[in-house]
């Protein structure tokens, strides 16, 4: 997980978060602690998932849940880059709306 | 006659069994969507293929059936027993105009127009002159279909799709499957058309188990699969999960029943299921009202006798579906394994098998005579080579027989219908029960012994059953039953026809037969062979002759018809408990294993299934006709005397321990030489009144050999021992 980073990013209160791993099952528990920790730090965030190489059913469902969170509590979550297989899961739940983001891939992925 | 004319003409046939079988199951109440499926399909592959080979007239005929079955499958017509029967009459029909085609007719004499004239209008008055202009072609059948939905108005939804919704189980992600898998294996069998993740369940991050599953799914799916298909997909995740699915066209109070049952809120579903295009905002508005003032209504009346309320009945019909899915997806099984058997099957002339026996036969004969020769010759190398030869073409022979081995199955399914026919005509109640349908047996045999069959079932329904009255008096259960067995029984097969009816009538049979003068008053018979009096010739004890039997010839055509099978049939029965008929047939006409004994210098097989066992015959039972094998007594026949052969006694002598028809019998002969494949080649016409030479083949060596016919002798030695006994008891 140590591969994730957050960096801040123009604006002082938007940080910007990277993530790098899979989105499996295999890492769900110390992805939710990470993104957790994200939503109760920042009072806006970024994520970036174009480098997400695979991601599965609990990875879609963490992301929905930091953005539930996120809106109950009046921040703001937007994901900010897909990779091909985010993009693609997500396109296959239809769940695009839910998150509100335009579905960015990388040029170099498409 | 063309080949695909040939090709259709056996097809529509296969068509025409299983359209009746499913028929038939309907009436008996079987309410399986599939089953009526399978109907419609069959009729729509007759007019499908009648279409290709340019017989019009099957055409024309079929698109009217088809029609019906369309109409019963849109729930617009309900199965009644009067629609079954004339849909049924409509088979026949076809299947006249499928002799029509095999004669190379392609027009119908006016004889058989009219009758398929009468029995088409017949059909349409079931339709309710819906279909006045029904002779079209097939490509407006699905567009009728659409029309008839649409002035349904708002009972049905506009919805093509099934909707599926789901919420999986909190484990299934930790057992390793994916909700993600488990629909994109369900494309495998549609499209999906629009879809909702529904992430209403998951909870408080803290309260988060980020491995358990919290998503539900709402799926509009696009697709020809019948609800048992698509149950399967989630058969994987299907513990601890919310499956419901609807199919195409339902009603909206279903949808609305489904909103209920789901977990989320209502409006939210209801936003939901309009959104994924399975209901439009209108039916659903509607429905909501409708609901609404139906409860309203029943509060108003409180206390009153509470009216049944549709969702009541809904949650009802919800208790049954396991069931009813259970039994959905095993018929669904069996379909898609028969399918996969289809496709390994390959149609080929009966002839050319003929061809591939015979010279099988030819085989076995000349590999004996070359074992023969290798084992004078003395050469171990080639002793051992021929013995190799032998087991292959032992192997040859087993796999070239099971060619031409085929179920039971078909020929007793026919009989479904007869009984069904029947039972209406006469005005009683009968069940049919089979059982052993896959027991296998010789092609030639099966096709044999369809009509003693038929006979004997009807007997069984005829003189059998009592009428219904007489059974409850007597404290039956209404409806009659009437069994046909089959299975293997020591390399014969076994069929028997039950009935629990009346049994037969002991003393009278014996006074008819008195008075036919096939026995005399004094002698005396067991109960056995008393029922057994009733397959001499000429003999009926029913009071009245009826359409269906009682005319006295039959039971003697019956045995006739068995043994020239080289069977037997025999009868039990008990009066008021019911009769049994057994037929006992070989498995196969052209080869078996025998086991060669030699009187003097002449050769006889026995078939080796039939041997029990072998030992030498003891000086003290030399002058007697039984001998004592354990304790049972064991009566035999000594073939030198019965076929009169030789004439010294060798000093010793050997018994073949054979066992036919159920019982015991011992045949003595000089030398057993031990086992023997054999060709059975028949024995000529002048031959035919022999008793006890079942046949003859040729031995290695060129001789001849002749085949025993083991149940003739066995119930020789019997007879004749129990004669001796009755005379012997007589005097004292």
């Amino acid at each position: 997980m140590s591969k994730a980073e957050s960096k801040t990013a123009g604006k002082a209160q938007v940080s910007r978060v990277a993530i790098a791993d899979d989105l499996t099952i295999y890492h769900a528990a110390a992805l939710k602690d990470q993104l957790m920790g994200h939503v109760k730090q920042h009072p806006a965030i970024e994520l970036d998932l174009s480098a997400v190489a695979d991601i599965d059913t609990s990875g879609i469902q963490l992301l929905m849940l930091a953005k539930r969170e996120c809106q109950k509590q009046g921040k703001i979550l937007s994901i900010v880059a897909h990779s091909p297989s985010v993009h693609e899961l997500m396109d296959f739940y239809n769940i695009a709306g839910f998150f509100g983001d335009p579905l960015v891939i990388p040029a170099s992925a498409a | 006659m063309e080949e695909i004319l040939s090709v259709f003409i056996q097809e529509a046939r296969e068509q025409l069994t299983e359209m009746e079988a499913g028929l038939m199951r309907m009436e008996q109440g079987d309410h399986d969507p599939e089953t009526l499926n399978g109907v419609f399909r069959a009729a729509h592959t007759i007019k499908g293929g009648s279409g290709v080979v340019e017989l019009t007239m099957i055409e024309k005929f079929t698109h009217v059936v088809e029609n019906a079955l369309d109409k019963l499958r849109n729930n617009e017509i309900s199965v009644s027993d009067d629609l079954i029967s004339a849909i049924l009459n409509c088979c026949d029909h076809l299947n006249a105009l499928l002799d029509l085609a095999q004669n190379e007719q392609t027009e119908a004499d006016p004889a058989t127009q009219l009758k398929g004239d009468t029995l088409a209008n017949q059909l349409r008055g079931f339709l309710g002159g819906a279909v006045a202009s029904s002779a079209g072609a097939s490509a407006s059948a699905p567009a009728e279909s659409t029309a008839s939905v649409e002035s349904e108005g708002g009972g049905k939804t506009m919805n093509d799709c099934w909707h599926i919704s789901v919420r999986f189980s909190r484990e299934c992600m930790k057992n390793g499957m994916d909700p993600e898998a488990v629909l994109r294996y369900l494309l495998s069998l549609g499209e999906i058309v629009h879809i909702t993740t529904i992430s209403d369940a998951l909870p408080d991050p803290d309260d988060m188990d980020p491995e358990s599953c919290y998503l539900g799914f709402e799926i509009n799916f696009r697709s020809h699969a019948d609800k048992a298909a698509i149950e399967r997909v989630f058969d994987f995740v299907r513990e601890g999960s919310e499956l419901h699915i609807l199919p195409p066209y339902s009603k909206v109070t279903d949808y609305l029943d489904l909103i209920a049952h789901l977990p989320e809120e209502t409006m939210r579903l209801g936003e939901i299921l309009v959104k994924s295009g399975a209901l439009t905002q209108e039916e659903l508005d509607d429905g909501l009202a409708r609901q609404q003032a139906g409860s309203a209504a029943a509060a108003k009346i409180e206390g009153g006798p509470a009216a049944p309320q549709l969702g009541d009945i809904l949650v009802g019909q919800q208790m049954v579906q396991p069931e009813i899915v259970e039994a959905a997806v095993t018929k669904q099984k069996q379909i898609s394994e028969k399918k996969a058997d289809e496709a390994r099957l390959i149609r080929i002339h009966a002839d050319k098998l003929d061809q591939l026996i015979d010279l099988v036969g030819e085989l076995v004969i000349a590999g004996a005579s070359a074992n023969l020769l290798a084992q004078k010759s003395g050469q171990t190398a080639l002793v051992e080579t021929t013995s190799v030869l032998s087991r292959l073409v032992e192997s040859i022979r087993d796999s070239a027989l099971q060619l031409r081995m085929v179920q039971i199955g078909e020929t007793f399914n026919r009989f479904n219908r007869v009984v069904r026919d029947t039972a209406k005509e006469i005005g009683k109640e009968i069940e049919l029960v089979i059982t052993g349908a896959d027991t296998e047996l010789d092609k030639s045999v099966v096709e044999k012994i369809g009509d003693p069959l038929m006979h004997l079932v009807r007997n069984a329904m005829d003189h059998g059953l009592e009428p219904t009255a007489t059974r409850i008096a007597k404290g039956k259960p209404a409806a009659g039953r009437v069994e046909l067995n089959a299975f293997h029984d020591s390399g014969s097969i076994v069929i028997e026809v039950v009935d629990d009816g009346a049994g037969l009538p002991k003393e009278k049979i014996r006074k008819k037969a008195v008075e036919k003068g096939i026995i005399s008053d004094s002698q005396a018979l067991s109960d056995q062979e008393i029922a057994n009096l009733i397959f001499e010739a000429g003999f009926s004890t029913a009071d009245k002759v009826t359409n269906l039997s009682g005319r006295g010839v039959g039971m003697d055509v019956v045995r006739r018809n068995i043994q020239a099978l080289r069977g037997t049939v025999e009868v039990n029965s008990e009066e008021n408990v019911g009769s049994r008929f057994v037929i006992r047939l070989p498995l196969t006409l052209a080869i078996i294993d025998g086991f060669l004994v030699g009187v003097e210098k002449s050769s006889f097989v026995i078939p080796l299934e039939m041997v029990v066992e072998c030992m030498e015959l003891s000086a003290t039972s030399i002058d007697r006709n039984y001998l004592n094998l354990r304790g049972e007594v064991l009566p035999f026949v000594r073939l030198r005397e019965l076929f009169e052969v030789g004439t010294e006694k060798p000093p010793r002598e050997n018994v073949v321990v054979v066992k036919a028809g159920g019982r015991k019998a011992g045949i003595v002969v000089d030398v057993l030489q031990g086992e023997f494949q054999t060709v059975i080649k028949p024995l000529g016409g002048l031959f035919r009144h022999l008793r006890g030479i079942a046949g003859s083949t040729i031995l290695g060596s060129g001789e001849v050999a002749l085949i025993l016919d083991v149940q003739t002798l066995a119930s020789l030695a019997a007879t004749a021992e129990e004669r001796t006994l009755a005379v012997a008891g007589g005097r004292n």
